[in-house]
């Protein structure tokens, strides 16, 4: 009667310590692992406010952003129509001009490639426009993906018009 | 146990482990036997292991965000405790956790001598754990120097300063070692950089300890040797694996009890004032594991003659093995040894202490009849000791009398030598 | 032999014990004690009384921001959890009242600009030598971690508010330096900060110069350790799970300890060995020792 008992206890004794020891194991471990994600310090660096009164028209500016290139552009008419005449149909990554620029005559966005993260280079590709020279992906003048390995076009920061002069970007 | 040739079940496995044989390794650790007798103190070895491990990872994790220029140190610390995830506590895990390795390899270290685990045929193991504590030592003090507060900066310079002590080339040593005319951005950028490397050299020195550990085998709270394939013996896991852990968890409660309710007891405030090189603090005084030594290098009153005592001190110990000739290892049969056993403990308590005062008046007295018993116990004590000291007698077997009862025993050879008369060696 | 060794023990704690009670009369200097208060914030359940914190924060900035910086804290800790705990527009709020140097701008020139929570705090003095030089050649030190860097700590820093008095007759004290009880040498630079009524508090709490000090104590304590309450909490949590960890394996160790042998039985394998040697030696009933 007793020996039969008896192993199950133990059993049942072993597993609770177990258990119990891997929780705190893996309680132990997370502090390792989270260190290495952005501190509060880097979370509170939010917004970045850019003076845009000196940017004359066809002219990019580029200013940092959470340790990221941010290309503000002031476009030309001309850009500005080529930007709204695309069909939809024609793009890898659909997207509206009018959806990517509050203000049609700025284009404000993160000057990364999304293919592997170069800075492309302005005025230059296939439109004129934005050409990553790291694996040739061409962007048009609102910044959209048209040919190349990147899957998506630049991606547009959160950003506002303080006034006529200023943008806060974050 | 540990003989027999270990064949692994799978020929998958014995194709590996003829190539590598790992399993073999493990096989052997897991069956490595150990006495049976063995008390609480043979569980530091392990705790130390786990505590260089615990120090190794903190230290990783900080070096992530640490950054090692004079500009910047003191900030990075405080950025890691404010800032970084968790930071303060790995942080707080890692400056405490030197003073546990310490207080742990301390009562290592004193197991080993009152139950004489430093004679043959360990005196290996004894030497190869002595080096351990040297760079640990090392280690602990370049680590204090990088947050580059007030006691960092004027520990540096008192510590590297001794070398300037040697004749003739002392000067061009120490500007070797700061690589400028004062503590300054190198020197605590090679601290840095050794600090990281160390821990590596001592982790490795700990698996020849280990190594050389199990070739003899442990020695036990009698001293005599055991019979490696008898009931004297058990293997080390489960049985000393678990006793260990037990152990390692009594330990890790009074570290985290420092951590989180007491983390800068055992530090000292003028840290968390950055490093000025125009202002020293009017007491320096090292981490308290350095302070027994630093009491001997101000008992001297000539600065060369202190650092020689200073580091003979520590070097006095390789030559233990030798020193205390004394065939009987254990202190439990040996009634006077055992004695002066503890007045080593007291002295070196009491150096600690003194190298915490100023030293003048009664203190530097203290300290002076400290340092010289110190030297007196190795030197002189124990080799006439080991001549003339009578020992009890000895068990034939560590099953005998147990020996976690020293009552019994003692009641016994009362007994015996009642009815004996005076010599008790001759019944066994 | 066990006994022998208890005395030994017990002469060396009794040395110690002395030692350590009359070193005090050989000490270089008279420590005074500090004034002993109970803060809510030790122990090991201590939190930070927030209303405190923010009245210290107050007092921080309306009178001892002038001299000491605080260059370790960033305006947004202040709405960080486990400290004063303000809300997240008041913090906006009080850390646009700052101006901060930023730059350079495209022109390449640094500007100021008002400050923004993720600002560190604006320093009074932009170098520690500016700031020697305008306090009469004592740097008021930062006081971002002062509390873990003296002596005392909390005590220390209460202490030291309350502690300026006439000086003693016979006492000299050059011009700009002042007497207090508990600073070291009993000399300091600072002249006595606190005094009934300095801030105006807006939750109505009396502003006795005690009360003032008390706050910004607290304040001081928060800053230097800004995770305090988390660490009390984690810490409590910890304890528990290890003892609770220890015990289970305390039992298991005991069920496979007792797989290999049990210790009675080993122990009075003893005490029969110990009879049948004494039978021996006196063949007869060893009932003499017991």
């Amino acid at each position: 009667m007793n020996k039969e008992i008896k192993p199950k206890r133990r059993d049942f004794l072993f597993t609770a310590t177990y258990t119990i020891g891997a929780v705190g194991i893996a309680a132990a471990i997370w502090p390792l692992v989270d260190q290495m994600n952005p501190d509060s310090s880097v979370k509170a660096l939010s917004t970045t406010e850019v003076d845009i009164s000196g940017v004359e028209q066809g002219k990019t500016i580029t200013v940092l952003w959470r340790g990221k290139p941010i290309f503000i552009r002031r476009r030309t008419k001309n850009e500005i129509d080529e930007a709204a005449a695309v069909d939809l149909q024609d793009l890898k990554d659909p997207e509206k001009d009018s959806d990517r620029a509050k203000n049609p005559e700025w284009l404000v966005m993160v000057g990364v490639c999304t293919h592997l993260g170069c800075v492309p280079l302005g005025d230059k590709g296939e439109y004129k426009a934005w050409f990553c020279p790291c694996h040739g992906s061409h962007y048009d003048s609102s910044g959209r993906i048209r040919k190349g390995p990147a899957p998506k076009n630049l991606e547009i920061p959160k950003y506002e018009f303080v006034d006529n002069n200023t943008i806060k970007i974050g | 146990m540990s003989e027999e040739k270990y064949i692994p079940k799978s020929k998958l496995a014995q194709w590996f482990d003829s190539r590598l044989p790992l399993l073999t390794l493990s096989h052997h650790l897991k069956e490595y036997p150990t006495p049976k007798n063995l008390n609480y103190w043979w569980t530091f070895g392990g705790i130390l292991t786990f505590c260089l491990i615990t120090q190794i990872i903190t230290g990783l994790v900080l070096a992530m965000h640490y950054v090692a220029h004079v500009d910047h140190a003191f900030d990075s610390i405080e950025h890691i405790m404010r800032n970084v995830n968790y930071g303060w506590l790995i942080r707080y895990v890692h400056a405490n956790g030197a003073s546990m390795f310490f207080l742990a390899v301390y009562i290592h270290i004193f197991r080993s001598l009152f139950y004489g685990s430093y004679k043959s045929p360990r005196e290996v193991i004894w030497i190869i754990g002595l080096i351990i504590y040297i760079l640990m030592m090392a280690t602990a003090f370049m680590g204090y120097v990088l947050p580059w507060g007030q006691m960092s900066f004027w520990g540096a310079t008192v510590i590297t300063n001794l070398f300037s002590a040697i004749p003739f080339i002392g000067e061009s040593i120490t500007t070797w070692l700061w690589g400028g005319y004062s503590v300054d951005n190198p020197t605590l950028n090679r601290f840095y950089s050794l600090h990281y490397l160390l821990p590596f050299l001592t982790f490795g020195l700990v698996i020849l300890h280990i190594w050389a550990l199990h070739v003899p085998g442990n020695n036990n709270p009698i001293g005599i040797d055991v019979k490696k394939n008898s009931n004297e013996t058990m293997p080390f896991h489960p049985y000393m694996v678990m006793k260990d852990i037990t152990a390692l968890l009594v330990f890790i409660i009074i570290f985290l009890w420092f951590v989180f309710f007491a983390p800068n007891a055992l530090g000292h405030p003028d840290n968390y004032i950055e490093a000025n090189p125009l202002v020293t603090p009017s007491h320096i005084v090292p981490e308290w594991y350095l302070l027994p030594f630093y009491a001997i290098l101000r008992a001297i009153p000539s600065k060369l003659g202190g650092v020689i005592f200073m580091f003979a001190a520590i070097f006095i110990l390789m030559l233990l093995p030798w020193l205390d000739t004394s065939k009987v290892r254990s202190a439990i049969f040996r009634p006077i040894y055992k004695k002066f056993f503890w007045v080593l403990v007291f002295t070196v308590i009491l150096l600690g202490y003194l190298g915490a005062k100023p030293p003048e008046g009664i203190y530097l007295i203290l300290s002076r009849l400290a340092t010289f018993y110190y030297f007196f116990h190795f030197l002189i004590l124990l080799p006439v000791l080991g001549r003339y000291e009578k020992t009890d007698p000895l068990p034939m077997s560590i099953s005998d009398p147990v020996l976690d009862k020293p009552g019994t025993f003692d009641k016994f050879k009362k007994v015996a030598s009642k009815y004996e008369g005076e010599n008790v060696s001759s019944f066994k | 032999m066990l006994v022998h060794s208890n005395n030994f023990l017990i002469k060396i704690i009794i040395f110690f014990f002395i030692l350590f009670t009359t070193s005090s009369a050989f000490s270089e200097e008279k420590k005074v004690d500090l004034i002993k208060t109970n803060w809510s914030f030790n122990g090991i359940f201590g939190t930070f009384d927030r209303a405190s914190l923010q009245r210290g924060y107050q007092v921080y900035q309306e009178v001892c921001a002038g001299c000491h910086s605080m260059q370790q804290l960033s305006y947004r800790n202040l709405s960080e959890e486990g400290g004063p705990e303000f809300s997240i527009e008041e913090v906006k709020a009080i850390a646009s009242q700052f101006e901060i140097e930023d730059g350079p701008n495209s022109d390449g020139e640094m500007f100021m600009r008002a400050a923004r929570p993720s600002d560190k705090f604006a320093k009074p003095y932009p170098n520690i030598e500016a700031s020697t030089a305008a306090n009469g050649g004592a740097y008021p030190p930062d006081m971002s971690v002062l509390a873990k860097a003296r002596v005392g700590g909390a005590d220390y820093i209460y202490s030291l508010l309350m502690g300026y008095e006439e000086a003693p007759p016979g006492f000299e004290l050059d011009d700009g330096v002042y007497y207090n009880k508990y600073m070291a040498g009993n000399k300091i630079k600072m002249s006595a900060p606190i005094s009934d009524g300095i801030v105006e508090y807006s939750d109505g709490t009396q502003t006795s110069a005690s009360q003032i000090s008390k706050d910004v104590t607290t304040f001081l304590v928060w800053a230097s350790e800004p995770h305090l309450e988390s660490q009390h909490r984690m810490g409590f949590k910890a304890i528990i799970y290890l003892i609770i960890l220890l015990t289970l394996v305390y039992m298991s160790k005991q069920k496979v300890w007792s797989r290999f042998n049990s210790k009675k039985e080993s122990e009075e394998e003893t005490f029969d060995k110990v009879e049948r040697t004494v039978t021996k030696y006196e063949g007869e009933d060893p009932k003499t020792f017991k």
